[in-house]
């Protein structure tokens, strides 16, 4: 019987939450060691562990996989949420490159000093309003299917509800527009696997608070 | 007969050359239209040809693809250059993503204010020398092969590089303690189709100055 993947990274959302919830989203149990501090870094580090010196790292199927795409493709590839042939995947690509620049300017606010954090949150949501949520909305609106790509469940949606948790919890008024994406977030959410997911005592990790803040900083020597 | 794909981009570099890179490699002829101003960016933008209103964006096959890493994948997976399963496929998806990381640097680098350019040339060197070389050394020296995956060329050779020529016009020598990668850049320079696309004439766009700088501010800032 295979290990369960093992997570290494601190006990905290940023890069490593898509991979818990495609995880969690394809049935698949697993377990998570947490860093501490520097010295846990330093450690995996000096083990060999960590290919460029970095996290996320997920041990799964006799591999240390880092670097975030690398290791949701794999996931997503062996579960058979990556659609079914090469257009299909291209579409699927894209989609999910969209939630990961948002994501992106999420983590990046999350770190930036307090008296930048306003400003950047003004653009934040401007893009999220204006760009991506009319986007996604579009190509539900375009084929009228339940899912993203290729009428079935794939990574795309899964990662893209994850997106719209983070954007009820940021501003629930920015939902308000897309009637397609709260279908999609409803129905996305009420699938067994993602059920037990949103459920409290999950691996789903809380937003980031002063006391993570400060950890993380000083996990990877942040000023 | 298929339409050659056609690349829309500002004419330098920017996230676009690694796609120009891919195609070349795969010895697929494309065609380029120039962003040079912003109505015809807007036009793009409004004619709905850019799902997220950005470039690169590519047509090909029928559809016009955005997001750099969609379009290589895309691209890699046409032309068998993503490995023969998944297993290399994962350690090729490594390998890029960690290369596209010290790229990234490259590509911001041109719009970073003067006094800071410098600095990060010493970080972007610092960079390459202690984390990412050598991991490809190793790789290429603990299998001896020509290429770094499943011996035959892949994204991750072609990325690794762009990324090591790219390098070289800012820091010359910077390969002077990686004999490994040091042959490597010579014998896949060399394969037919990266070496046209290495000669004058080809559609390898030079480095960034201060007209690219220019027009990408012009395009892109509001």
């Amino acid at each position: 019987m295979a290990a369960k993947p093992k997570l290494y990274y601190f006990d905290g959302r940023g890069r490593m939450e898509p991979i818990r919830w495609l995880l969690a989203a394809a049935g698949v149990e697993f377990e998570e060691e947490f860093l501490e501090t520097s010295k846990d870094l330093e450690k995996l580090r000096n083990d060999g562990s960590l290919m460029f010196q970095q996290v996320p790292m997920v041990e799964i199927d006799g591999m240390k996989l880092v670097q975030c795409r690398a290791i949701l493709n794999y996931i997503a590839a062996k579960y058979n949420l990556y659609g079914k042939d090469i257009k299909e995947r291209a579409l699927i690509d894209m989609y999910v490159e969209g939630v990961a620049d948002l994501n992106e300017m999420y983590l990046f606010w999350s770190i930036s000093p307090p008296n930048e954090q306003a400003a950047k949150m003004t653009q934040m949501k401007d893009k999220i309003a204006n760009r991506y949520l009319p986007a996604f909305e579009k190509v539900l609106k375009s084929h009228g299917q339940d899912y993203l790509v290729g009428n079935r469940l794939s990574r795309a949606d899964i990662h893209l509800v994850e997106l719209l948790y983070l954007v009820e919890e940021l501003d629930p008024s920015l939902l308000a527009n897309f009637p397609l994406l709260k279908a999609l977030k409803a129905r996305i959410s009420n699938l067994p696997t993602v059920k037990k997911f949103l459920q409290p005592g999950s691996p789903r990790k809380p937003p980031m608070d002063e006391k993570c803040l400060a950890k993380v900083k000083e996990i990877f020597q942040l000023k | 007969m298929a339409a050659k794909p056609k690349l829309h981009y500002p004419n330098g570099r920017g996230r676009m050359e690694s796609v120009r890179w891919v195609l070349a490699a795969a010895g697929v002829e494309f065609d380029e239209e120039f962003l040079e101003t912003k109505d015809q960016l807007q036009k793009l933008q409004d004619g709905n040809h850019l799902l997220f209103q950005q470039v690169p964006m590519v047509e090909i096959d029928g559809m016009k693809l955005v997001q750099t890493r969609s379009i290589l994948h895309y691209i890699a997976d046409k032309h068998h250059l993503f490995g023969k399963d998944l297993k290399e496929r994962t350690l090729i998806d490594m390998y890029v993503e960690g290369t596209l990381d010290l790229l990234e640097l490259i590509i911001m680098h041109p719009f970073l204010k003067p006094d800071d350019q410098q600095k990060e040339v010493v970080n972007m060197a610092q960079k390459a020398i202690i984390r990412y070389f050598p991991v490809f050394e190793k790789v290429l020296r603990d299998h001896g092969q020509r290429f770094l995956v499943g011996n035959q060329l892949s994204l991750a050779d072609i990325i690794l590089l762009q990324t090591i020529l790219a390098l070289e016009e800012k820091i010359p020598n910077i390969l002077s303690a990686f004999p490994h990668l040091q042959e490597f850049t010579v014998k896949i320079s060399n394969i037919p189709t990266i070496k046209k696309f290495l000669e004058p004439g080809s559609k390898k766009k030079p480095p960034p100055d201060d007209i690219y700088v220019r027009t990408v501010y012009n395009l892109f800032m509001p």
